[in-house]
């Protein structure tokens, strides 16, 4: 839409080109603020030594481990999560007297920070996997269900009515009457629901000190071992991008054929 | 009678679920979870006066601080780079990346910085909430109707009453948006950094009672950080339909027609 522009197209330079422009700028900012004296470098370690102690962390199988445990915990929470998430929305959701019943209780339940299930967390599963899969779960579980629950009220009453006159069962209004409109808002729940979760896992690991990238940092932090602590904080950071582009993909093939993506490729 | 009805929907869930935990806990052994009953008198004996002013009272104070100072800086910035299109092309890689770090990692770093006092309180809390306002703002300033922005300069509206009385709140409904993400993301933050390091705070205090095995005062904390949350996202949620009321209005009226 904001394609046609008087300005020449080459002289302001394209999005891409200003974008790796700007990471470079950062990347040089964070490399002079300590050589110049601005920053003391025993708290902001310029970028070359970050890169350094990243590549060092790369060639520890520790870290390969503490990556995957992060992933691993972040991939199972977030499954439990949705699957959770999409089968109380749609029990819920379509049926209006439970809708009703348990608004109240959801609106309760939903803005309890996650994190105040820490304590109770380490009571019961100690510094285990388990502690930080209860987290992500409770976390990502509201993301999807609230998203459901809006899908499942989105649905057409006509096209509803329509296909109960048909005498459509109830699982096959479920099928092809509720889910593909309900569809759009569970991806868009399963996106919010991933980044979430991946804060969760590393936040858990962080704070509890269950086996991750999370509890590296912490160590790191612990035995002043700085740059090793910004690089594990950049693995952390690409990864959310990562996850997020991933989401972002994701949506756009499953959905091609919905109109929400349809109209963005045609604007 | 339909009022009747709807506190009944309203209270019903909450009650039975009170009600069961309260009478399937009563006649608890297990050390974690214990009767309901001895939660809520720990409730009451904790939760004093003395105790409120040394801890909620400042954990509260730190995340107002946070979140405002998020909320100005975020929509400041957020419609400066909305409006400038290579502006925003060159920070918006970075802004992705610093968004994608999960916020309470940045405790250690903040603590480097600035030790371990309030000031690193309020500044993790901007660190870590500053991202979703800054970048719906961005957002929102973008879509701004461009049929709009020329009528708006036709008329000879420019300069402060241009970004007051057209962009911001044309933006609105999506700084809102941003602003309701960053609440939920204050309230963590505020909890972590005071389990990291604090002599007070809730997050503070619920470990140190978790520590000592003091389980009911310790669910009695958790039970408070909830209302805590509850009360937070219903007064936000009053304060946007005040502040949105065209919007609402507007979309109400779209929806009938």
């Amino acid at each position: 839409m904001t394609s046609v522009r008087r300005r020449n197209p080459a002289r302001s330079g394209s999005p891409a080109l200003l974008g790796a422009a700007g990471l470079a700028g950062l990347l040089l900012i964070i490399e002079l603020l300590p050589r110049l004296g601005l920053v003391d470098d025993r708290y902001l370690p310029p970028t070359s030594r970050i890169a350094a102690a990243l590549a060092d962390e790369t060639g520890s199988p520790q870290f390969w481990t503490s990556l995957g445990d992060t992933l691993i915990a972040w991939a199972l929470g977030l499954a439990i999560a949705v699957s959770a998430g999409v089968l109380a929305g749609i029990l819920i959701g379509s049926v209006p007297v439970l809708r009703e019943l348990t608004a109240s209780t959801v609106e309760f339940l939903r803005p309890i920070p996650s994190v105040a299930l820490i304590p109770l967390a380490v009571l019961l599963y100690g510094t285990d996997i388990g502690s930080t899969l209860m987290l992500v779960c409770y976390a990502a579980f509201w993301q999807v269900f609230v998203q459901v629950l809006y899908g499942v009220a989105d649905v057409d009453p006509v096209a509803y009515e329509t296909a109960r006159s048909f005498r459509f069962s109830a699982w096959a209004r479920i099928r092809h009457v509720l889910w593909p409109t309900a569809l759009p808002y569970v991806f868009t729940g399963i996106r919010l629901a991933a980044s979430v979760a991946l804060v969760l896992a590393i936040t858990a690991e962080l704070v509890i000190g269950a086996p991750g990238l999370g509890k590296e940092i912490a160590v790191a932090q612990a035995s002043e071992a700085v740059p090793t602590m910004y690089a594990l904080i950049v693995v952390t950071g690409i990864l959310g991008v990562l996850i997020n582009l991933l989401a972002r993909t994701g949506e756009r093939r499953l959905l091609a054929w919905h109109q929400s993506v349809r109209g963005e490729v045609t604007a | 009678m339909n009022v009747l009805k709807r506190v009944l929907y309203v209270v019903a869930l909450p009650a039975v679920l009170f009600g069961a935990w309260f009478v399937l806990s009563d006649g608890s052994e297990n050390f974690y979870s214990p009767p309901l009953r001895s939660i809520l008198t720990a409730f009451g004996d904790t939760w004093q006066a003395d105790r409120l002013r040394a801890d909620v009272f400042p954990s509260l104070l730190r995340l107002f601080a946070g979140y405002l100072l998020a909320a100005l800086i975020g929509i400041a910035l957020g419609v400066a780079i909305g409006l400038n299109r290579r502006l925003r092309a060159t920070v918006e890689p970075v802004l992705e990346f610093f968004r994608a770090i999960p916020p309470p990692v940045l405790v250690p770093v903040i603590m480097l910085f600035a030790g371990i006092g309030d000031g690193m309180k309020v500044i993790v809390i901007v660190f870590g909430c500053i991202w979703p306002i800054l970048l719906n703002t961005v957002e929102g300033v973008r879509a701004v109707d461009s049929v709009v922005l020329d009528t708006a300069r036709a008329y000879g509206v420019t300069g402060p009453a241009r970004l007051t009385r057209v962009i911001l709140p044309s933006a609105g409904p999506q700084i809102a948006a941003g602003l309701r993400q960053a609440l939920s993301i204050a309230i963590i933050l505020m909890v972590i950094s005071e389990m990291f390091a604090a002599s007070n705070g809730l997050g503070f205090t619920i470990v140190q009672f978790q520590r000592s095995f003091a389980i009911p005062e310790m669910w009695s904390g958790i039970i408070l950080l909830g209302l805590l949350g509850f009360v937070l996202s219903l007064l936000f949620r009053l304060a946007e339909r005040r502040a949105l009321r065209w919007y609402e209005g507007l979309r109400a009226a779209q929806r009938q027609g």
